[in-house]
């Protein structure tokens, strides 16, 4: 039995519950596709029965990273780049909580790469969104990550040199164990994804389509969209990881022909979480840390008993 | 100090003198005398010039002495560059030719003539007369090779050391059944024996003998690093995260291996944004838990920390400084990070750094840079550097038997956070502008806590968590963080103890030395010297931020003079206390060092004799005069 009391409560848990009672006023432009994330997560959260005080959200810097002021739970808005690390500690302190982390392109793909490559090399439990816009939003859309080559901005004023990232790629490459794209456009697809995701255990690396009106493209570019499981012009196996990663470069060059594909693209089930590595290696306490500190019978040892070694 | 020992064992990187010299420092502690250890080393794995001193003496050891008195050169085993005109010089006889600058008149050499030939060290047998040098020439190398095992070529040096020093082996043989057994023991044993028989066979010309000592209660012997990993173990720290590099790793490392042993985790991580990041995390997710860098990875954990400070989350940070900037001089001390330390991250910053000065001060100061951090929920530095990383000195062991302190601080449980304050969305008000305790500390709940939820954010925000931008909310929350610093210095102005050290061993002195951290015991050994003849006294300040000020004020007021003593180009800490206090601008002197070397009381009391009577400085150090001198 947790000493944190939300944690492990089983019970039903209705949508509304994750929406704040005094919902701030969003700072997400009409159209936006962010409203799909939310809405998605909302939905996977009260599909799976989290309660709102069992789910720590860490989130980066952008529009993305103000998913956390308009769901109702733990909140974390970190810093630029920084949601995964601080995410992968607050799983190892207390691993009751559900801990979802959640940023944008910018944030997961540039400024916070190299996390991005460790947290899914090291396979931590958690699930990862990443708004995918293809644009710097808030700063006014200058280019990122995920622009296309030749993309004109007023950063890139003679259209960028630069291939765009391959995000499903670098992630399966890296050590994700679960991969899917999915869009703001295909709530339903969105919300079984995140329920697979949130579920899986290890790191699972969700690729969020969301489009920018303001800066780069609306809805409507999204669309028609295609789920690769859905189609039978797209036989591949999710637990093959060379057909895996072929669909997942096609999926990547295709976004940027006007074919916009969705789906899971890896999912590897037998490899342990990180967590799960690092118990087995001795090195993850039995007692979580976090209920440690709340533990009346734990026995704190003192560094007076270790003293033998300098005598 | 008329009666000491201090025993320089050089060689190269690789060969064993660290554990050599840890091994024999330990067996002079356990035969009754104090001891203190100092170490150069390059960054380099193998090669190059290293060499650890050990201080030994009936009486407290504070600090290095000026020079030694004993040296034993074993060869470089790794010496590269053997032609002569190599860019580096001849690493071959450096273990011999780079210490006799620092050699005492009168002092004893050993070395390796297995290795070193003399005639490739410039001036030797001049250099030797000149000082009364008395010079015994063994081929360790020869007798370890013999025996088996070359590398207890230390083991035959340090038995040649005993001989001379006429020193009871047996504390040595004890210590060496400690760790080996079995064949390496025996042969081991065997070539100590071999080489003080050796050795005795020699006809002796030096006086130098081992002093004699003892102890009225059981010692134990840790460096700086140790002290900070039991103060943290102690705290109730159960999490680190970290990436490598020097000196810091030494800390990082000691708490690796405890950590699993207490059910606490340490993590390896990408780089120190992760690593900060990570420690945040621990914490906000209810652990007590720390991080640290040196300069140039401290530098990456600016953001986090800034954070930290912003969403009042308790952590640790250590710093362990060395030479900057940049990379700098990656083995070498140096107190140039103070400004950094005091000041990086974007915004006001509001924070706790504390600097020790000794081995003892280390274990005290952790805790209390964690009882600070969780009890006001802001970040806490502990900054150090290369030299008290390092260093090795006695402490009773008594001076561990202390209780532990888990406690988490300023936080609620699931019945205080029902009767909390909420907003009306449900949220728990984690925030608060204005608790209920005039410390300006808001209590926090941990996640997973039922009816605790709130919003923690870099953005300035509302007592829920909320993002705002609100001219109202936003000095509201900047005032109560301030507070928070401003209650910290009053809560330590009313202990009973301090962390700061005043050294007076006269009455009525009319001059001072300040200094902050690692300087501490040398400074305090100048003054040692200088009180025959002169009302000098010491103050070593710990508390940076919030800065002791009424302490180094009264301090200041009660001399008519005094002289700031820092390893560092730009006076960073004089420009603190300048800045802290806005007066005494006329009567701080600089005495600064920074060559890679930390100071040797001679080259405090010649900084001193400078402002006294105009007298030159020592060549290695920096003197600035006071405004209008």
């Amino acid at each position: 039995m947790s000493s944190f009391n939300a944690i492990g409560a089983d019970r039903d848990v209705e949508r509304d519950e994750y929406t704040p009672a005094i919902e701030p006023q969003a700072t997400w432009c009409p159209g936006c596709g962010d409203f799909g994330v939310l809405k998605a997560l909302k939905g996977a959260m009260a599909e799976l029965g989290r309660d709102p005080e069992e789910i720590l959200l860490v989130t980066g810097i952008g529009c993305s990273g103000k998913l956390s002021s308009y769901f109702e739970s733990y909140g974390l808005h970190t810093i630029h780049g920084r949601a995964l690390p601080i995410a992968r500690a607050t799983k190892l302190t207390n691993p009751g909580l559900e801990v979802v982390a959640a940023g944008g392109d910018g944030d997961g793909y540039g400024i916070g790469g190299n996390h991005f490559l460790h947290t899914a090399r090291e396979n931590h439990d958690m699930a990862y969104i990443v708004f995918n816009n293809e644009i710097f939003g808030l700063t006014k859309g200058q280019t990122s990550p995920t622009s296309p080559k030749g993309h004109e901005s007023k950063t890139q004023p003679h259209g960028s040199a630069k291939s765009p990232i391959r995000p499903l790629s670098t992630a399966v490459t890296a050590g994700a164990t679960y991969v899917a794209r999915t869009a703001a456009v295909n709530p339903n697809q969105a919300q079984e994804i995140l329920v697979e995701a949130i579920e899986h255990d290890g790191f699972a690396h969700i690729d969020f389509l969301t489009q920018c009106p303001t800066w780069n493209k609306d809805a409507k570019q999204y669309v028609p969209y295609i789920d690769v499981q859905e189609d039978d012009d797209y036989e591949f196996d999710t637990a093959d990881r060379r057909e895996a990663e072929e669909m997942m470069q096609r999926t990547e060059r295709s976004l940027y022909e006007g074919e916009v594909l969705t789906g899971r693209f890896y999912h590897e089930t037998g490899r342990p979480s990180y967590g799960e590595e690092k118990r087995a290696a001795g090195e993850m306490p039995d007692e979580p840390l976090a209920e440690q500190y709340h533990d009346d019978d734990h026995e704190w040892e003192r560094s007076y008993d270790l003293l033998d070694a300098h005598k | 100090m008329d009666e000491e020992l201090v025993w320089r064992i050089a060689g190269g990187s690789g060969d064993g003198i660290d554990s050599t010299s840890q091994n024999f420092a330990k067996a002079l502690m356990r035969s009754g005398l104090d001891v203190f250890t100092h170490r150069h080393y390059p960054s380099r794995i193998r090669g190059g010039h290293t060499y650890v001193e050990v201080r030994a003496a009936p009486e407290p050891v504070r600090s290095r002495g000026d020079g030694y008195n004993f040296l034993l050169a074993l060869g470089d085993s790794f010496a590269r560059n053997p032609q002569e005109e190599a860019y580096y010089g001849t690493e071959e006889v450096k273990p011999l030719s780079e210490n006799l600058d620092d050699l005492r008149e009168g002092g004893v050499i050993v070395y390796d003539e297995g290795l070193i030939d003399v005639e490739d060290v410039p001036d030797f047998e001049a250099r030797v007369e000149a000082n009364d040098w008395h010079v015994y020439p063994l081929d360790l190398r020869g007798m370890a090779r013999e025996m088996g095992r070359e590398v207890m070529r230390n083991t035959a040096g340090v038995g040649a050391t005993g001989a001379l020093l006429e020193y009871d082996l047996g504390h040595i043989e004890d210590l060496m059944a400690d760790t080996m057994d079995g064949e390496v023991l025996a042969s081991n044993r065997e070539i100590l024996e071999a080489a003080s028989e050796r050795v005795e066979a020699m006809e002796f010309t030096h006086d130098l003998r081992m002093p004699e000592g003892s102890h009225d209660a059981e010692q134990v012997l840790l460096s700086g690093s140790n002290a900070i990993a039991y103060g943290a173990l102690d705290a109730g720290c159960r999490f680190i995260a970290g990436y490598p590099m020097t000196p810091w790793t030494e800390v990082f490392t000691l708490m690796t291996q405890h950590l699993p042993e207490v059910g606490g985790i340490s993590e390896q991580v990408e780089d120190e944004i992760a690593a900060a990041s990570l420690a945040l995390g621990a914490s906000h997710a209810g652990a007590k838990a720390m991080s640290g860098s040196s300069g140039g990875g401290f530098a990456l954990m600016s953001e986090p920390l800034g954070l930290a400070e912003i969403t009042e989350t308790p952590v640790v940070l250590v710093e362990a400084m060395r030479a900057g900037p940049s990379t700098g001089m990656p083995t070498k001390p140096e107190q140039a990070d103070l400004e950094h330390v005091l000041y990086t991250s974007q915004g006001d910053s509001n924070r706790v750094v504390l600097a020790p000065g000794d081995v003892e001060e280390a274990y005290e100061q952790t805790r209390t840079a964690f009882e600070l951090a969780y009890d006001y929920q802001l970040p806490a530095i502990l900054l150090y550097d290369q030299k008290l990383s390092g260093e090795l000195r006695n402490v009773e062991e008594a001076f561990f038997d202390r209780e532990p302190s888990p406690d988490l601080g300023a936080t609620l449980d699931e019945d205080e956070l029902a009767e909390a304050a909420h907003h009306a969305s449900g949220k728990f008000q984690r925030f608060q502008h204005d608790p209920d305790n005039d410390r300006g500390v808001s209590p926090r709940s941990i996640p997973g806590q039922a009816g605790g939820r709130f919003l923690a954010t870099g953005n300035e925000h509302t007592p829920e968590g909320h993002i705002s931008e609100s001219p109202t909310n936003r000095v509201a929350q900047v005032n109560r963080r301030v507070r928070k610093l401003e209650a910290i210095r009053e809560e330590l102005d009313a202990r009973e103890t301090t962390h700061q050290t005043l050294y007076a061993p006269v009455e009525d002195a009319d001059y001072g030395i300040v200094t902050f951290g690692s300087q501490q015991g040398t400074v305090e050994e100048a003054v040692d010297r200088l009180a025959d003849g002169h009302g000098v006294k010491s103050l070593c300040v710990s508390e940076l931020k919030p800065f002791a000020a009424a302490e180094v004020t009264e301090f200041l007021e009660s001399v008519d003079e005094a002289l700031v003593v820092e390893m560092n180009a730009s006076a960073q800490f004089r420009g603190l206390i300048q800045r802290e206090l806005g007066r005494f601008g006329d009567r701080l002197h600089s005495l600064l060092k920074y060559n890679g070397n930390p100071f040797e009381p001679a080259e405090i009391t010649e900084g001193y004799e400078t402002i006294v009577d105009g007298a030159e400085p020592a060549p290695t150090t920096r003197f600035v005069p006071a405004a209008g001198d």
